[in-house]
């Protein structure tokens, strides 16, 4: 069949165009635009090209809030990845109300306003009225004293994360084993397979897609974590605790500092982009020993 | 291998079962013997996979003792039980290469290496898999999947049974052949003690030495091939096995014959005689492939309405009208018969009685 030729066809694309336009491709021009210029009022600005992106990539503050970020996102990951497949290797195989029960309080934490997890761990850590920070303080007889202690700051925040995102982990990684079929169970009792290697060869290779996902959301999330930690530690004690998008809106509302924070913008972006392109195409070899 | 023998083994998925409905397998004496080609055949839900799982140890029965070779094996686990199965679906370890997805069984019973690998080699060179050995699994086609399931059984030299449950339903018909022939090879090589669930008669009637037709959680009747065919002893093996299934009249005592709307029909004194004894309902069966359907009128034949004939090729099915009932009959392709007035035949020989459904001979 011959191709028809007719430029007219472009407009049937327009309206497609335009909706990509006004929820994507125009607010991260404005980002764009404030990343390239010196605003110093409404009428006042200045083009600078490249200038701010040199300085934040030179920005000593920005390395180190971009260290924190990773070793945050790698502690996450590492936590909960394998305690949710733990936790739903344990959760109850059969259909029936004690599945129900579980799910619910597995899931509940999934559930909770993000400012409001902050809040609870905020409250849950205070040596004085806190369960958690009583227990620590008083029981244990370690000082407990997040908001100055930066290594107590640290292990309160991921461990508000783990908390937080480990029940997502765990009800993909549910689903996925709920989705191998019996006879692969019957198969490996009958070759006298160890419950080792049921789940090294036929649980974790099932759960493949699954986890692929879980990863992906993971690191997203984690990388580009806000509230819980602006809650809980504000970012302190210091910058102990600053990530990346603390940072970003120190930088950006409470510094003004719009066109280094749109420059700012723009490589995290990319960052995240990259890291999650290379963290599935790295999945998708796990595996099946070549992509596909 | 072994001799495997059921001493009133049951089994029930109800926690407490009372009524003959709540089993799934009602409780019966069955035995295999060693080194035979059995099949299991039945519609769904007759519990053939339940008798399956029960002699492989997946399922614990709710009643009786299973024997291997005279010992009780009831309480022991499938792998303690040394029996292999090939599972509908082709189930196979992803991750690993084919020669480690039959070794898989080997090295997990802390077999050494060297013989690993000569008993997967020979196996694999049985099989037509040698060429893949190195290959991932997860890439290949059903049927090969199914051969290394099948592989993974028969590296196991001790292997007590190897156990099918509707092996061939995700295979291409024409591959389905191809392995089915390779199944009988490998019988007659190793003497296996080989059981084959299928809801298939062909596939049952060309696989096994010896089939055993379950209904509704019990085996109606195990026999060969051509005694479920010419002597069915159940009404239900009757109407399951063959195409068309076969005939089933009501009828009543009459004389030196039976009675069926009127017509007066011979049968073997023998049987007559245990029909005289016997309680419940009373029917005629005969195979379509023993009745005669005739255009005109012979000794012993019956006044009856040709009401369709269905030419299929190499054979000819005639329909006829006698009195209420219609008979079915499998006619040569060469039968010249047509619709409207023809004659029955039935000759004492297949002429078979039921009483309560099962034959009386």
């Amino acid at each position: 069949m011959r191709k028809t030729l007719d430029n007219r066809a472009w407009f049937l694309v327009l309206p497609v165009f335009a909706l990509v336009a006004f929820n994507a491709i125009i607010p991260l021009m404005t980002v764009v635009n404030y990343s390239v210029q010196d605003v110093f009022d409404a009428t006042h600005r200045s083009f600078v090209g490249a200038d701010w992106y040199r300085a934040m990539l030179r920005s000593s503050r920005l390395q180190n809030a971009l260290g924190r970020q990773f070793l945050f996102s790698a502690l996450v990951l590492l936590i909960e990845l394998p305690l949710g497949v733990g936790i739903a290797l344990v959760m109850p195989k059969k259909g029936g109300w004690a599945t129900s029960l579980t799910m619910v309080l597995v899931a509940l934490p999934l559930l909770i306003p993000w400012n409001v997890i902050g809040t609870i761990w905020v409250v849950f850590l205070r040596p004085d009225i806190g369960l958690l920070g009583h227990f620590i303080d008083h029981t244990l007889g370690i000082h407990f004293d997040y908001p100055t202690v930066p290594s107590q700051a640290w292990i309160s925040v991921v461990l508000m994360e783990a908390w937080h995102w480990t029940p997502l982990v765990a009800l993909l990684a549910y689903a996925g084993l709920r989705a191998i079929p019996d006879a692969y169970y019957q198969a490996a009792r009958i070759d006298g397979a160890s419950g080792w290697a049921v789940f090294r060869y036929i649980e974790l290779p099932k759960m493949r897609g699954v986890l692929t996902i879980a990863v992906l959301l993971r690191f997203m999330d984690s990388f580009l974590i806000y509230t819980e930690p602006f809650v809980l530690t504000g970012g302190g004690p210091g910058d102990s605790t600053t990530f990346l998008s603390i940072y970003l809106v120190k930088l950006a509302i409470g510094e003004f500092d719009v066109g280094s924070a749109g420059a700012f913008s723009i490589i995290y972006f990319l960052i995240v982009l990259a890291l999650s392109y290379v963290f599935y195409q790295a999945l998708q070899r796990v595996g099946t020993g070549e992509a596909k | 291998m072994a001799r495997i023998e059921f001493q009133g083994v049951g089994h029930s998925y109800e926690p407490s079962p009372a009524a003959p409905e709540d089993y799934a397998l009602q409780p019966s004496d069955l035995h295999w013997d060693d080194g035979g080609a059995y099949a299991l055949l039945g519609p769904s839900g007759s519990g053939k996979t339940t008798l399956l799982n029960v002699i492989s140890g997946l399922v614990r029965p709710s009643k009786g003792r299973i024997l291997f070779d005279g010992s009780d094996v009831t309480g022991l686990s499938t792998a303690q039980r040394n029996i292999a199965q090939v599972f509908q679906f082709p189930v196979i370890y992803d991750t690993m290469t084919v020669f480690d997805n039959l070794a898989f069984p080997l090295r997990n019973r802390g077999v050494r290496e060297p013989e690993v690998q000569t008993r997967v080699g020979k196996v694999a060179e049985l099989l037509e898999l040698t060429d893949d050995l190195k290959r991932r699994a997860s890439g290949l086609a059903a049927d090969a999947k199914q051969k290394i399931s099948l592989g993974r059984g028969l590296v196991r030299s001790d292997v007590a049974a190897i156990l099918f449950d509707e092996p061939l339903t995700v295979i291409d018909p024409h591959l389905k052949w191809l392995l089915r022939l390779k199944l009988k090879q490998i019988h007659q090589e190793f003497k296996l003690t080989l059981i084959y669930v299928t809801h298939d008669q062909a596939e049952a009637l060309t696989f096994a030495d010896r089939v055993v037709v379950l209904s509704e959680g019990r085996a109606v009747q195990v026999g060969s091939p051509t005694d479920l065919f010419e002597r069915p002893a159940h009404t239900f093996v009757g109407h399951f096995i063959g195409s068309p299934g076969m005939n089933l009249l009501p009828c009543e005592l009459d004389g030196d014959g039976v009675r069926i709307d009127g017509f007066s029909i011979p049968v073997a004194p023998a049987r007559l005689e245990r029909a005289r004894g016997a309680s419940g309902e009373l029917i005629l069966g005969i195979r379509p492939e023993f009745v005669r359907c005739q255009a005109h009128a012979s000794a012993d034949s019956l006044a009856a309405e040709v009401t369709a004939v269905e030419d299929l090729g190499n054979y000819k099915i005639a329909t006829a009208r006698l009195g209420r009932h219609l008979v079915k009959a499998k006619l040569k392709a060469s039968a010249s018969i047509a619709p409207g007035p023809g004659w029955l035949v039935f000759p004492p020989k297949w002429t078979l009685l039921y009483a309560g459904g099962s034959v009386l001979e």
